[in-house]
């Protein structure tokens, strides 16, 4: 087994100095805040934009956290963490047009933020009331798809779509490291690169599908792979909010004007458990994660910008306030949340509603109705 | 004897499984450093190695059909797909490859395959954790399909299935993974094809399977105290059915109810009540009845148990059955 864990990338960064560089990452915010060039993907960002994307990744980890002490109050069924990965999903999330269409996974939380999603319908799902609580058409970021994979030739279909309106749009599909390894997923790519769809496939390798490292999905860095079906794919700094954001745009334009698809892999790490379910002690090293930290996608930027006079003390405490007003919103909205009427489940099975399931209805409110007389 | 939960008695019975044939190999995704998300397979990575405990890639389909290839080389493959709902990217090499390949092959290639499949509600799960999927199993001819419902059973169903000659879907009631009984290790266990009386009664005859026999057997408890007396079957197997004592019941209470959390229509309660009113036609005081899970989208957790079959929704049956 040991040959297969040396073929492993080195993580970036300057935690790990002792690590070969990565020629093919592009990076365009170093882990310590220094602004690189890239030859290839470059990024004009106003001072106003540097800052509100710090504003966006630190908004999204509030959330997250604010998630997570729900979920262990018995607040939330269950949590999924975007820990880590902040800067991959509003670098990806900020690139998107109006127009774009986005189907994530469970996680994306970050992208949902940047979509106008509203936390507390996301959070409605985590809490049991229901299946997501946003509208997929008016936010154009589709419901949360738990089953892996299934969300990619959703995406690509929705891109053959587009392409036969020939509309100046793209679809985004999010997936992790662990789907790529899905049959639904390999046709995706194949479907994409036969037709040019316009869609972009958004890889987060967070180097875990929960317990299971990277290294048993591929043998081959997974931004290699899109060689194979035809179609560029480029492994990005995932905690570089810069340089996603350079790759993401480029790749969406690529999409909208006919160009195909590609595979973006941003390289990333997940900080926390894979679910508030799951104890990550039992398959990986403290170490790890005390390296990755180092490599923080929110500290980055901070150091960018204080360095860099760009923003000031004042802006991240008022930043601070903000989040702290945003948990209190969520905690607020999560513990006044009514609980879904038991006829809701019949309500929407079908878009002209059967006989059957209506009478089903009827003796299901009935049989309600009996206990509380 | 032994206190053992559900859960346990499985990773018990795996143990013994892989113990006494080296040709059970286990797969599936985060069975091995992780002992599966509900810790079945926990230890046995670290005990029988990774040759035999193997962390597949995340490819339900290819786990199956690896597996196919594995039990043609003589291997006995023990697959555990991670939720019900995740089985179905496995469903095509199920359905048109495990089920078939002996009748195609006239047996020279038997399919030793066992598919563990956590199933059922009631842990507040989001949605694609809390299916019962069994019918469609049970419908496809080629594979035999049971389900567990308590420690003792758990620990010699699994390794009954494992040493059978077919391929074998096996349900365990994830809400029941915590349940405890005494497991009696030495004891020879019934046949893994066979459903078993697991309450005495004499008014109506209640048949459940998998998490339900629990509830059922709460009902008949609760009924015992109006003074109704409930004879509960526990199905156990689910392909083939092996009705033999639930005729028997029937034909002493003249009344049956036959719960299941999956969906009510073209569920296993529809199978099982047309079987029953051939055989017991005569018998019958009501007709056979079914409680089961309405016919929506799994609901989100919070209304779930609205959802599911509980102790009232049978009792109620009952009363229906007895007020015909
Ligand atoms: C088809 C399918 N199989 C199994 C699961 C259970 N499961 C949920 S998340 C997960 C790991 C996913 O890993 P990855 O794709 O890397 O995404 P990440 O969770 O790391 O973001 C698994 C196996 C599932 N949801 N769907
Ligand atoms: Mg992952």
């Amino acid at each position: 087994m040991t040959a297969v864990r040396e073929m492993v990338d080195p993580v970036p960064g300057a935690a790990a100095p002792h690590l070969p560089a990565q020629p093919d990452l592009v990076q365009l915010l170093t882990p310590e805040g220094e602004r690189v060039e890239h030859p290839e993907y470059s990024l004009d960002v106003t001072d106003e934009e540097l800052r509100s994307l710090y504003r966006d990744l630190a908004l999204v980890r509030r959330w997250d956290v604010e998630a997570t002490a729900l979920q262990r109050q018995g607040e939330l069924g269950i949590w999924a963490s975007l820990q880590g990965q902040e800067a991959a999903q509003i670098g990806a999330g900020r690139a998107l047009g109006e127009a774009d269409m986005a189907f994530p996974t469970y996680r994306e939380h970050g992208v949902a933020w940047t979509r106008g999603v509203d936390p507390l319908d996301v959070i409605s799902l985590f809490r049991g009331n229901d299946l997501g609580g946003w509208d997929p058409v008016a936010t154009r970021f589709n419901l949360y798809t738990v089953v892996i994979g299934a969300q990619c030739l959703h995406a690509t279909g929705y891109a053959m779509g587009i392409q036969r309106d020939t509309a100046d749009a793209a679809a985004i599909a999010f997936l992790g490291d662990g789907a790529t390894s899905q049959g639904e997923v390999n046709e995706a790519f194949i479907w994409a690169a036969t037709f040019d769809a316009p869609v972009v496939f958004f890889c987060q390798n967070n180097q875990y599908a929960i317990s299971v490292p990277i290294e048993r999905q591929s043998k081959v860095p997974l931004f290699q792979r899109a060689a194979g079906f035809g179609f560029p794919g480029v492994r990005v700094d995932g905690n570089d909010v810069l340089a996603v954001l350079a790759v993401t745009r480029a790749a969406l334009a690529r999409a909208r004007e006919g160009s195909g698809p590609t595979f973006i892999e941003a390289f990333t790490y997940r900080m926390g458990a894979h679910t508030t379910s799951d104890d990550p002690t039992r398959y990986r090293l403290a170490d790890e994660l005390e390296e990755w930290k180092l490599r923080d996608p929110i500290a980055r930027l901070k150091a960018h910008l204080s360095r860099s006079g760009k923003a000031d003390a004042e802006f991240f405490a008022g930043v601070d306030a903000e989040g702290d007003e945003l948990a209190a919103r969520i905690r607020k909205g999560t513990l006044e949340m009514p609980d879904p009427a038991g006829t809701e489940m019949f309500d929407h099975v079908y878009a002209e509603q059967t006989e059957e399931i209506a009478a089903q209805r009827a003796a299901f409110l009935a049989y309600q109705e009996g206990f509380e007389k | 004897m032994s206190t053992l939960t559900l859960g346990k008695a499985l990773n018990t019975g795996l143990r013994k499984a892989m113990e006494d044939d080296p040709k059970v190999v286990l797969m599936g995704e985060d069975i091995g450093k992780l002992g599966g998300v509900f810790r079945i397979t926990d230890g046995l990575q670290k005990d029988f190695g990774e040759a035999r405990v193997v962390d597949t890639p995340l490819a339900e389909a290819g786990i199956v059909g690896t597996a196919v290839g594995l039990a043609m080389r003589g291997y006995k493959p023990v697959v555990e797909i991670q939720f019900d709902g995740f089985v179905f990217p496995a469903y095509n090499q199920i359905v048109t490859q495990v089920a078939k390949i002996h009748a195609r092959s006239r047996g020279k290639l038997p399919m030793p395959i066992t598919i563990r499949i956590p199933f059922g509600g009631g842990i507040g799960a989001v949605e694609h954790h809390s299916e019962s999927p069994e019918a469609y199993f049970a419908h496809t001819t080629g594979l035999k399909v049971v389900a567990v419902s308590n420690p003792a059973d758990a620990y010699w169903m699994l390794q009954q299935a494992i040493a059978h000659p077919d391929p074998v879907v096996f349900f365990e009631p994830k809400r029941r993974y915590w349940d405890k009984a005494e497991v009696d290790l030495d004891a020879a266990p019934p046949p893994l094809f066979s459903s078993r009386v697991v309450r005495a009664g004499d008014d109506v005859t209640l048949l459940a399977y998998g998490p339900m026999v629990k509830t059922a057997l709460q009902a008949a408890e609760a009924a015992e105290a109006e003074g109704r007396s409930l004879e509960v079957v526990d199905l156990r197997t689910l392909s083939p059915l092996d009705l033999a004592p639930v005729e028997e019941s029937v034909r002493r209470t003249g009344r049956c109810v036959v719960v299941h959390e999956a969906q009510t229509t073209l569920g296993l309660g529809a199978e099982i009540a047309a079987r029953v009113s051939e055989s017991c036609f005569h018998s019958l005081e009501a007709p056979v009845l079914r409680v089961g899970g309405y016919d929506v989208t799994y609901p989100p957790s919070k209304l779930e148990e609205e959802y599911l079959p509980d102790l009232d929704r049978v009792l109620e049956a009952v009363d229906r059955s007895m007020g015909f």
